[in-house]
C-alpha cells in the first residue's frame, strides 16, 4: 500500500492571527488524525521512541489512534509522561522522535506530535481518567519549583506512593509554561488542566513560595523530607551588556513574557498589569523565545517587528516551524546584525538602536561559526521597544542561600548525570537549573531520571 | 497513610485575611494581614507581592511589621494608583488572593553606632520597624521623618518612642532640617527609605561627609524573584536586580536619574486604569 504524504495541521491565517492571541495551530479532526496515523509503518523496531527523551510509546499509541481509540493512546502515552497535551505542542519533534522516523528518509516522517496533541485534547475533553492509587511509603520529597522538569518528578513519584509537596515562586503553578511560552502556542487552560492532572494524582501544590527565601534547602530536608528535587529554572535574563540597556522600552524577553502571558497585559485594562509596545518593536536573539516575542509583539499592535541577530538564517537556533510562523506574520529578520548601543530621547526613552553587520569566521568553541563585525557597517533603526531575548541564566536564590552545594561558573548547578544528584546527599536537581536554558522535553528527561534516583534513594534509606 | 510532620511551614497558605485596618493619613492605609510565614521569617527591608484579585496586578510592599506569634504581618498601603486603592478599599474580614513573601534581602541591622533613619510618606512604617531593630542590636538611633503636609505624617509617636532622638519635618522643611542637623551631629552610618527626592538630597548631604549611606529602592518590579529585571538598576556603573541584590543599596553608587526615569514608564497606563476606577469600570 503506498504512503500518502503527511497530513497538514490547519492554521489560522497570518492576518487573523496577528489580531488575537488565540492558538495558531487548530489541531487535527478525527480524520484527519486516522489517516496520519495511518502512515505509521509499526515498525518492529521502532527508531522514534528512542529518540524521546521520556520513552513514549510511539507506536503503541499511534496503533491505539488507527483503532479509533483515542483516549486509550492518551493513557498509553501518559504512562509514561504526565503532560501529553503540552508535548504535542511544543515539542521538537522534529529533532526528536520524528527525526528519526524511517519514512523521513524518502518523504515526511509521521506527524507524531500533532497525534500526542490529537489525542490529549480528546482525553481532556472526555473526561481523565486517573491511575490506581498506591500504598504510601510513608516517604516524603519536596520538589522546587513547578516547571517541566519538577512536574514530572512529582508526577513520577506520587504515582509510586511518596507524599510530593511542589514549591512555586509565582502566584501560578507550571513555571516556563505559563510565564513563558505564549497563549497562541501553548494556551495556559491546557496547561492548568495537565497540573489538575498532577494534583488529582495527590501532589501538593504551594504557591507563592520561593524556596530559599521562606526557607532554605537544609531547612526542608531537616523539616521532615526524605529528599530534595531542584527544579528552579533559568529564570534570571541575560543582557547584552551595551550601552542604554536601561533605557525606558527596553525589556528582558522574561519581562515582555511574563507581563504577557502570566499577567495576561494583553488584556489591559481589563487586567490591570500594563505594557507598553510601541509602532517599531526590535527583539534581539534567534531562538524560541525570540520568537515568541516577536510574535508577541505583532499582537500588542507593533506595526514593524524585527528579529536582531548576530549569526545567519542557518544558525537561528529556534524552531523551523516557529521562524516559519514569524516570517509568515511580517517579522522582519534583519539578520548577521549586532546591537551596539541603545539610544533615548531626552525623556530617557529608546528612540534607535545602533548596529553593526556581522559575518562569519572560523568555528567557535559551540562549534557555530562566530560572528565578526564589519568594520564601518554601523546603521540605526528606529525603534520604540527592544527585547532583548539572548538566554537565560539559573535563577541564583537556590545556589545562594544551599550551603556545600557545588554550582559551575555558569551558575549551573553540578549533578551527577546517571542520577542527577548534587553534592549535597539526598539533594536532586534537573531541568534549566542544571543544563542552563533548554526545552521542556529535555526538562522532563531530567525530571524522570531523577525521579528513578530519588525513588532509590528514599526507599534505601534509613528511617 | 503515616505523616512525618514538618517542624515549620515552608510556604504561604491563604487565605491571606485582613485582620485589623486603620487609615494612617488620607491616603495610607495600615493592613495587618494573616501570613504565618512572612511573620516567623520576614525581617526589615525586605518586601512581599500581593495580588489582589484574578486580574491584578502583582503589588510590592515593604515590609512595614511582623507579628510572629499572631502570624500576620503589617503593611502600610498609600493608594497612589487604582491596584493600590482596589487593596486600600479592602476591609478586615476580606482576604487578599496571593500573598508571596519575604522576598529581596533583609537590611543589614549590625552594630554602626551613631545612626540616622531618614523617611518620608507611606515609607514611614517601614522605617519604624528598622529603627525597632537597629535599636536592638545597640545603635543609637537619631530618627527624622517627614511628609509633604502635616495631615499626610503617622507614626510620630512610635518613631519618636523607637528612637533616642527623632525630629518631625513638614511641608518640605526637611531639607534645611536635615542640613543643620548634619552641622550638627556625627553620624557613623544613615538608613534612608522614602522618596526618591528626599534619598537624593539626603546622598548630597552625607556625600562630602563621607557618612555610608543605604538606600532602599522600590523600582517596578514584576515577578520580585529575579526573573524580569524590571526592577533593574545603575549602582556604581554594574546593572543590579533590587529584588534578589537589593532592595538595600550603597545609596552613593546609584544612579537616580535612570532610576527616576524608569519608575515614571507606566504613569501613563496607570492614568488610564486611574480613570476607569473613578468612573466605575475597574
Amino acid at each position: 500500500m503506498p504512503i500518502g504524504p503527511q497530513i497538514e495541521m490547519p492554521k489560522q491565517s497570518p492576518e487573523q492571527r496577528t489580531r488575537n492571541f488565540d492558538e495558531v495551530a487548530c489541531g487535527y479532526d478525527e480524520g484527519m488524525a486516522a489517516a496520519e496515523a495511518s502512515r505509521c509503518l509499526t515498525c518492529p523496531k521502532p527508531q522514534c521512541v528512542p529518540g524521546c527523551p521520556v520513552g513514549v510509546d510511539i507506536p503503541g499509541f499511534i496503533r491505539l489512534v488507527k483503532e479509533g481509540k483515542p483516549v486509550e493512546a492518551a493513557r498509553r502515552i501518559k504512562q509514561m509522561n504526565a503532560l501529553p497535551a503540552i508535548c504535542g505542542r511544543v515539542c521538537p519533534q522534529e529533532e526528536q522522535c520524528q527525526k528519526n522516523c524511517v519514512l523521513g528518509v524518502r518523504g515526511a516522517p509521521v506527524a507524531i506530535g500533532r497525534l500526542e496533541r490529537f489525542v490529549s485534547d480528546i482525553e481532556r475533553v472526555s473526561g481523565v481518567e486517573m491511575p490506581e492509587i498506591v500504598s504510601s511509603t510513608g516517604k516524603r520529597v519536596a520538589v522546587v519549583g513547578s516547571g517541566p522538569a519538577g512536574l514530572t518528578v512529582a508526577a513520577e513519584l506520587v504515582k509510586l506512593g511518596h507524599e510530593v509537596d511542589v514549591y512555586e515562586s509565582l502566584h501560578e503553578a507550571g513555571g516556563v509554561l505559563m510565564y513563558g511560552i505564549p497563549q497562541f502556542r501553548l494556551p495556559k487552560e491546557i496547561v492548568q488542566s495537565e497540573i489538575e492532572y498532577v494534583r488529582k494524582l495527590g501532589v501538593k501544590m504551594h504557591l507563592d513560595s520561593t524556596v530559599g527565601r521562606i526557607a532554605t534547602v537544609s531547612e526542608l530536608l531537616g523539616g521532615g523530607f526524605d529528599a530534595i528535587f531542584i527544579g528552579s529554572g533559568a529564570g534570571l535574563p541575560n543582557f547584552l551588556e551595551v550601552p542604554g540597556e536601561n533605557l525606558n522600552g527596553v525589556y528582558s524577553a522574561n519581562e515582555f513574557l511574563i507581563r504577557t502571558n502570566l499577567m495576561k497585559a494583553y488584556k489591559f485594562p481589563e487586567y490591570r498589569t500594563p505594557i507598553q509596545v510601541g509602532k517599531r518593536v526590535a527583539v534581539i536573539g534567534g531562538g524560541n523565545v525570540a520568537m515568541d516575542s516577536a510574535r508577541c509583539a505583532l499582537r500588542l499592535g507593533a506595526e514593524k517587528v524585527y528579529i536582531v541577530y548576530r549569526r545567519g538564517l542557518e544558525e537561528l537556533p529556534a524552531r523551523h516551524e516557529e521562524v516559519e510562523n514569524a516570517r509568515e506574520e511580517g517579522v522582519i529578520f534583519e539578520l548577521l546584525t549586532n546591537p551596539m548601543r541603545f539610544l533615548g530621547d531626552s525623556r530617557g526613552y529608546l528612540s534607535r538602536m545602533e548596529c553593526v553587520k556581522m559575518r562569519l569566521g572560523e568555528p567557535d568553541s559551540s562549534g557555530r561559526r562566530r560572528p565578526i563585525p564589519v568594520e564601518g557597517s554601523n546603521f540605526f533603526i528606529d525603534v520604540e521597544n527592544a527585547v532583548v531575548a539572548v538566554g537565560q541564566s539559573p535563577n541564583p536564590i537556590i545556589q545562594q542561600t544551599t550551603v556545600g552545594l557545588e554550582v559551575s561558573r555558569h551558575g549551573t548547578i553540578v549533578v551527577d548525570e546517571e542520577t542527577m544528584g548534587t553534592t549535597l546527599e539526598g539533594v536532586y536537581a534537573g531541568g534549566d537549573v542544571v543544563s542552563g536554558a533548554a526545552t521542556v522535553i529535555s526538562a522532563m528527561g531530567a525530571g524522570k531520571t531523577a525521579a528513578k534516583a530519588i525513588h532509590k534513594y528514599v526507599m534505601e534509606k534509613r528511617a | 497513610m503515616s505523616h512525618k510532620q514538618c517542624s515549620a511551614p515552608f510556604s504561604n497558605t491563604p487565605p491571606y485575611r485582613i485582620v485589623k485596618k486603620r487609615t494612617m493619613t488620607p491616603n495610607v492605609k495600615m493592613l495587618e494581614v494573616e501570613a504565618e510565614v512572612v511573620a516567623k521569617r520576614g525581617k526589615p527591608g525586605q518586601f512581599v507581592i500581593l495580588r489582589v484579585d484574578e486580574r491584578g496586578e502583582r503589588i510590592p510592599i515593604t515590609l512595614g511589621g511582623t507579628h510572629p506569634k499572631k502570624g500576620t504581618i503589617t503593611l502600610y498601603i498609600a493608594e497612589v494608583g487604582s491596584s493600590s486603592q482596589q487593596l486600600g478599599a479592602l476591609n478586615v474580614g476580606d482576604s487578599i488572593l496571593n500573598l508571596s513573601g519575604p522576598l529581596g534581602n533583609p537590611t543589614e541591622v549590625k552594630g554602626y553606632g551613631n545612626v540616622l533613619c531618614v523617611a518620608n510618606g507611606v515609607f514611614i512604617g517601614a522605617h519604624v520597624f528598622l529603627v525597632k531593630s537597629l535599636k536592638r542590636e545597640g545603635n543609637r538611633i537619631f530618627s527624622v521623618i517627614g511628609a509633604r503636609t502635616p495631615d499626610q505624617l503617622f507614626m510620630v509617636d512610635e518613631a519618636r518612642k523607637a528612637s533616642d532622638e527623632s525630629l518631625v519635618a513638614e511641608d518640605g522643611e526637611g531639607f534645611g532640617l536635615l542640613k543643620r542637623l548634619f552641622a550638627e551631629k556625627r553620624f557613623d552610618h544613615v538608613f534612608t527609605i522614602g522618596s526618591t527626592s528626599m534619598q537624593r538630597f539626603v546622598l548630597d548631604l552625607t556625600r562630602p561627609l563621607g557618612i555610608p549611606t543605604t538606600v532602599s529602592l522600590f523600582p517596578i518590579m514584576v515577578d520580585g524573584s529575579g526573573m524580569c529585571g524590571a526592577c533593574r538598576v545603575t549602582v556604581g556603573g554594574h546593572t543590579r536586580f533590587a529584588c534578589v541584590n537589593g532592595p538595600d543599596f550603597d545609596g552613593h553608587d546609584v544612579d537616580f536619574d535612570e532610576l527616576v526615569s524608569r519608575m515614571r514608564y507606566y504613569t501613563p497606563q496607570e492614568k488610564i486604569t486611574m480613570v476607569l476606577r473613578e468612573r466605575g469600570v475597574l
